[in-house]
């Protein structure tokens, strides 16, 4: 164990580099420069670790699709413009079943956008994001120390599952300094499974092929079949979420990252005035968690869904629910950071309209 | 007794060949194999091929091999290669996955002196996609987006990406061949294996650039196609040694 005072983005790194990482390419966008900085330097001091700040986005994720084939833990971040330029290499790391950690560092948009903080990017994220109908367990950490375990979880659930990982932040996670623990490192060598399917030489076996090109397409619907396996088997066991003073609420706030933090500051100063009101957290946006969402609109009437953006998961939130709740919708586009004042003021008009106070 | 003098090399794959008669894919595969035979290197070899004609070089070499996206061949092997420095890393692509989409890649990873072979077949044509213009088509050649022959204001001028490649401070040895003739399928050879050996070496970036003749897409016989090959392509991209700095690396 070890405590230590830093920002979000060398968090991510360090995690990484406990949970196992060896291989990081990334290309420089703010707000989360100073992830590939960290990874640099951290790398620079071990035998068995590769850094390369590389020439675009599109060489840092194959480059990680290499590493990956090769058989070690591999990472690259960036943020949303750079994110979207990876897609390519996303879709091809899904489709030849490639474990691999990917960090977006949200920042306003579309296009260039800005640098601050937002959560734009959740369709992006939990739609796949690149061509070809395929998922990506996405990870939405609200704090420095669940960046942490977050970080470290994602390396574990890509190699179990092998499949591409999203660790979804933005830059108000990135750049925030907050006390965290680290768990002891793991020495990968030592403890990690054997990759049986690696591209190491074909040394006493017979040669082996990772690809995604599958001309027939009845052999391609059988691949599609057996990622939809893989998929509802990920749906089934990996959703995440945190409850937050539900037991007796009336309205759940639904959150995550950045605002679910702002919302539960809005939900304790409500409570102060004697609003019963609690937070829905989900913390991994796919798999969304669905169940546990239908089953509190059993007893939870109302909820009021808060993101910074337009409303995106709030479609996944009004799937969950159907016609169990109200699904009401706040959001600040573009960067803007609400407060919990703001929310709070949300959640008092949504109590006095369904008069449930 | 009978002595065998000619056999399958073991790196390569007892397949029928998907290529058009007389493509050069073939003949560069074997190549490809032979040497690695020779090397006695099958055993830790792993090879990225290209989008295009030879994405299914796979079915042919028989060496551990890993797709990738269209042009990003380099971008992989790189990944691959610094994960495991003691394998024997290399790509095999076309003009337009190296010199088109993959440019950047090719240029980035002869800086930074990445120990990759790269086998860079120059056909001067998409040839997968049925003929288009590559960036490697010569000035006033018709393909199926160049209608009139192509024009240098408007379709721009053949790239010469093996002399860019040269400039690269990281890039060690760089050779233009072609595999139109016996004499000229034994230089390419020798050449695939230089590039090889000066990966083993751990000196830096290697790359052969082999012209080759793709006759369909051209709309020429096997024959007349090596002849365009030996006669027209050389014009614009002059055969032999364009850099070899493999003592200055020593």
């Amino acid at each position: 164990m070890d405590r230590r005072l830093m920002c979000g983005s060398h968090v991510i790194g360090e995690a990484a580099t406990r949970a196992g990482c060896r291989f990081y390419a990334g290309y420089p966008i703010t707000p989360q420069n100073e992830l590939p900085e960290y990874m640099s330097k951290r790398f620079a001091k071990m035998d068995d670790a590769i850094f390369i700040q590389a020439e675009s986005e599109l060489a840092a994720i194959n480059m990680v699709m290499g590493a990956s084939m090769a058989g070690v833990r591999a990472m690259t971040s960036s943020s949303s413009p750079g994110i979207s330029l990876k897609q390519e290499g996303i879709s091809y790391i899904a489709g030849m079943e490639l474990p691999a950690v990917i960090v977006n560092i949200m920042r306003g948009g579309p296009g260039l956008g800005n640098i601050a903080p937002s959560q734009q990017d959740y369709f992006q994220a939990t739609r796949g994001g690149g061509h070809g109908g395929y998922r990506t367990i996405v990870l939405a950490p609200c704090s420095g120390q669940e960046m942490v375990t977050l970080t470290m979880k994602a390396f574990d659930l890509a190699d179990a599952y092998r499949t591409p990982v999203l660790v979804l932040g933005d830059g108000l996670m990135g750049q925030m300094m907050e006390p965290v623990t680290f768990p002891d490192p793991i020495d990968p060598a030592a403890t990690l499974p054997q990759k049986d399917w690696v591209l190491d030489g074909a040394g006493g076996r017979d040669s082996r092929l990772i690809a995604s090109l599958i001309l027939d397409p009845i052999d391609m619907e059988q691949h599609n079949w057996k990622l939809a396996g893989k998929y509802k088997a990920i749906c089934e066991s990996e959703t995440r979420h945190e409850s937050y003073l539900l037991d007796d609420a009336v309205l759940a706030v639904v959150a995550f990252g950045t605002a679910a933090r702002i919302a539960k500051g809005a939900v304790n100063r409500v409570r102060k005035a004697g609003l019963k009101v609690g937070l829905f957290r989900p913390i991994s946006l796919w798999p969304f968690p669905e169940k546990e969402l239908k089953a509190l609109s059993s007893t939870i009437k109302h909820l009021l869904v808060f993101e910074m953006n337009l409303g995106q998961m709030v479609e996944d939130v009004k799937i969950s629910v159907g016609e169990q709740a109200t699904v009401d919708f706040h959001g600040r586009p573009g960067g803007i950071i609400s407060t919990p004042h703001e929310i709070a003021g949300e959640i008092t008009k949504l109590i006095y309209r369904y008069d449930t106070g | 007794m009978a002595k065998q003098v000619f056999k399958r090399p073991e790196a390569l794959k007892e397949n029928t060949t998907h290529y058009c008669p007389g493509c050069g894919h073939g003949i560069i595969h074997r190549l490809i194999a032979e040497v690695i035979d020779e090397l006695g290197i099958r055993d830790k070899t792993v090879g990225v091929p290209p989008a295009g004609c030879a994405v299914l070089a796979y079915n042919y070499i028989d060496v551990d091999m890993g797709e990738a996206p269209h042009g990003r061949a380099i971008a992989v092997a790189t990944g691959i290669k610094r994960t495991r420095p003691d394998l024997v890393v290399f790509t095999y692509q076309g003009d337009g996955d190296i010199a088109a989409i993959g440019t950047a890649e090719a240029i980035h990873a002869a800086s930074r002196g990445e120990r990759l072979s790269v086998i860079f077949v120059n056909n001067g044509v998409y040839g997968m996609t049925g003929g288009q213009m590559a960036p490697t088509t010569l000035l006033g050649q018709t393909t199926t987006t160049t209608p009139g022959g192509r024009l240098p204001l408007r379709d721009g001028f053949p790239l010469d990406l093996s002399q860019m490649l040269a400039v690269a401070g990281g890039s060690v040895y760089i050779e233009r061949t072609t595999v139109t003739s016996p004499k000229n399928i034994i230089r390419t050879k020798k050449a695939i294996k230089k590039a090889f050996q000066v990966q083993m070496d751990g000196l830096g970036f290697a790359l052969v650039e082999i012209l080759s003749q793709c006759p369909i897409n051209w709309k020429l016989s096997p024959v007349a196609a090596c002849r365009w090959v030996e006669e027209e392509v050389v014009k614009s991209y002059p055969l032999g040694v364009i850099k070899d700095a493999r003592e200055k690396s020593n």
